[in-house]
């Protein structure tokens, strides 16, 4: 699909990644770990828990510089990365608007963020503290200021867990509303399968510890066409090609 | 005591809340000053008891305090006590916070100089202050130099304890949104030292006051210090007493009207409810 020459956003290559515990035991979270994400598409980390996806998210953020191989991160554009943490980590010592206006670089901290917040539901607590929110709101408000940024790339860990089933679902909407407004290439990580075939143009679907790629699953069909008839037909055909992926 | 319990309670029935707000906010006002005035009395009535030079009662000692107040003597040598506090405060809050705050991010380094800190700890402020004044000259940079690391390794072993506890995650989230160094240490590093920095600031005021009178004593021809050395001398405890309780109510103002606000404003995040 991609012409020759064109450059991969996000590619990435760690051979290795082993964490050494102060006692000397050794875990080994990553091996030959390998996948691409194309520019402006929306892909899923998909994988058991304690498989390592948080330990890839922080390598790809920088955060973690022990380990051996490689990645590349998009070029061009704005060049910032965003991230979604597990947790919604706001300052509470800072309102919600300044928890977002805190992550712009210099030139956009004046930009305008109603468009954002009306979105996201946010408008009437911008100047909320991050304690005076549910963790639903919590975690909109952590979307808010990753996509504020306008970043090239977005990283997305786990968003939506522990939140009930309804809230999760409400949030994934506006998280499509938001991305498509502005489509960036993102990576998120997740267990949850019918969340990554809602939202994603491909899911990486990773093994259990030391975690590398089972396979690519591309979703093709556009995400407004995804209703639940379509919905239970991909998962038969997750199912078929990943029979032992729950 | 049973007839006051019953006033009390008849006085401040449930419906009437908002005069109960309000007595709720005078009442401790209100007895702080009933309890001052009381000390006044007994003071008062000790001084009669025992009539002495050596133990003016409060007419005298406010006498005292009116005509230093007069001629200016007072207000000029609180100035200048005031500002070696502040300057010895502000040295040392900001010498013994950056090296608390490393020696708590970096466990080697603590390993390492932590000996130090408890040697320093234990050296009395008298030693700092005599050797100060040898090495460096009785003047005012020795002296306040003096003062600040005798205050020092407590605002280390404090802000220490304050690095310890600081969240990786908020300097994580730092790091991906590409803070820069200033945004670091307003928006992440300080407000999560703040109740640190405030316990360090409470203790450190009181503990800093009362080494500067030292030091002024020792070595310094001005400041309250040096008047109650002098008073000392021509044996005038009323001027004494009138220099030290004039001090005290310029700190416990400072307290009032500076720290507690300020400390109020910092924490306004926390204290609303979630
Ligand atoms: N700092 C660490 N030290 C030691 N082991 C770790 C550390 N972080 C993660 N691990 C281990 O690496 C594995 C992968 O963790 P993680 O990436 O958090 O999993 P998940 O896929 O659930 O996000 C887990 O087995 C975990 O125990
Ligand atoms: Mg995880």
């Amino acid at each position: 699909m991609q012409p020759v020459g064109a450059v991969v956003p996000l590619k990435v290559d760690i051979a290795e990644k082993t964490f050494r515990s102060a006692r000397g035991v050794s875990i080994t979270a990553l091996q030959d770990l390998s996948f691409e994400v194309r520019q402006g598409e929306f892909a899923c980390l998909l994988g058991p828990s304690g498989c390592g996806k948080t330990t890839t998210l922080r390598i790809l953020l920088g955060l973690d510089k022990d380990f051996s191989g490689s990645f590349q991160l998009p070029q061009g554009g704005s060049n910032r990365i965003a991230a979604v943490f597990q947790e919604p980590t706001l300052l509470p010592w800072r309102t919600v608007e300044q928890n977002v206006r805190l992550a712009l670089p210099k030139s956009l901290r004046a930009k305008n963020l109603d468009g954002l917040f009306d979105t996201l539901g946010l408008a009437g607590m911008r100047s909320l503290y991050p304690a005076e929110l549910s963790l639903g709101l919590a975690r909109r408000a952590a979307l808010a200021r990753a996509f504020a940024t306008e970043p090239a790339v977005l990283f997305l860990d786990e968003p939506f867990v522990s939140l009930d089933e309804q809230t999760a679902e409400r949030l994934r909407h506006l998280l499509l509303t938001v991305w498509s407004a502005r489509p960036t290439t993102a990576l998120m990580v997740t267990h949850n399968l019918r969340e990554a075939l809602m939202l994603s143009d491909r899911i990486i679907v990773l093994a259990p510890r030391p975690t590398h790629v089972l396979g690519v699953f591309d979703v093709r069909l556009p995400r407004q066409h995804r209703n639940s008839q379509v919905m239970s037909d991909l998962l038969r055909s997750f199912h078929h090609r990943f029979p032992d992926v729950t | 005591m049973t007839a006051l319990g019953t006033d009390g309670t008849r006085d401040a029935p449930p419906s009437m809340s908002g005069r109960r707000s309000l007595a709720t906010a005078l009442v401790p006002a209100l007895t702080v000053a009933v309890s001052l005035l009381a000390l006044c009395l007994l003071w008062n009535l000790a001084a009669s008891v025992w009539p002495s030079r050596a133990f003016p009662g409060p007419a005298q000692v406010w006498q005292v305090l009116l005509r230093e107040a007069a001629n200016g003597d007072l207000f000029y040598h609180l100035g200048v006590t005031l500002g070696r506090v502040a300057a010895a405060y502000i040295v040392a809050m900001i010498i013994g916070s950056v090296i608390g705050v490393l020696l708590g991010s970096y466990r080697r380094v603590d390993r390492f100089f932590n000996p130090w800190v408890i040697l320093f700890l234990n050296i009395p402020a008298l030693v700092v202050i005599v050797l100060g004044y040898i090495w460096f000259g009785l003047n005012e940079a020795a002296a306040i130099g003096a003062v600040a690391v005798n205050k020092i390794p407590n605002v280390v072993v404090t802000m220490r304890e304050g690095a310890r506890t600081l969240d990786p995650s908020y300097a994580e989230m730092a790091t991906v949104y590409r803070f820069g160094r200033l945004d670091r240490i307003r928006h992440i590093l300080l407000p999560q030292l703040q109740p640190y920095l405030a316990a360090a600031s409470r203790s450190g005021i009181s503990l800093i006051w009362k080494i500067v009178l030292v030091v002024e004593l020792l070595g310094r021809s001005n400041g309250v210090g040096f008047q109650i050395h002098l008073y000392f001398q021509l044996f005038d405890v009323a001027a004494i007493l009138a220099y030290t309780l004039a001090f005290v109510a310029v700190m416990l103002f400072i307290e009032l009207l500076l720290v507690q606000p300020v400390e109020r404003h910092a924490t306004r995040w926390r204290r609303r409810p979630a």
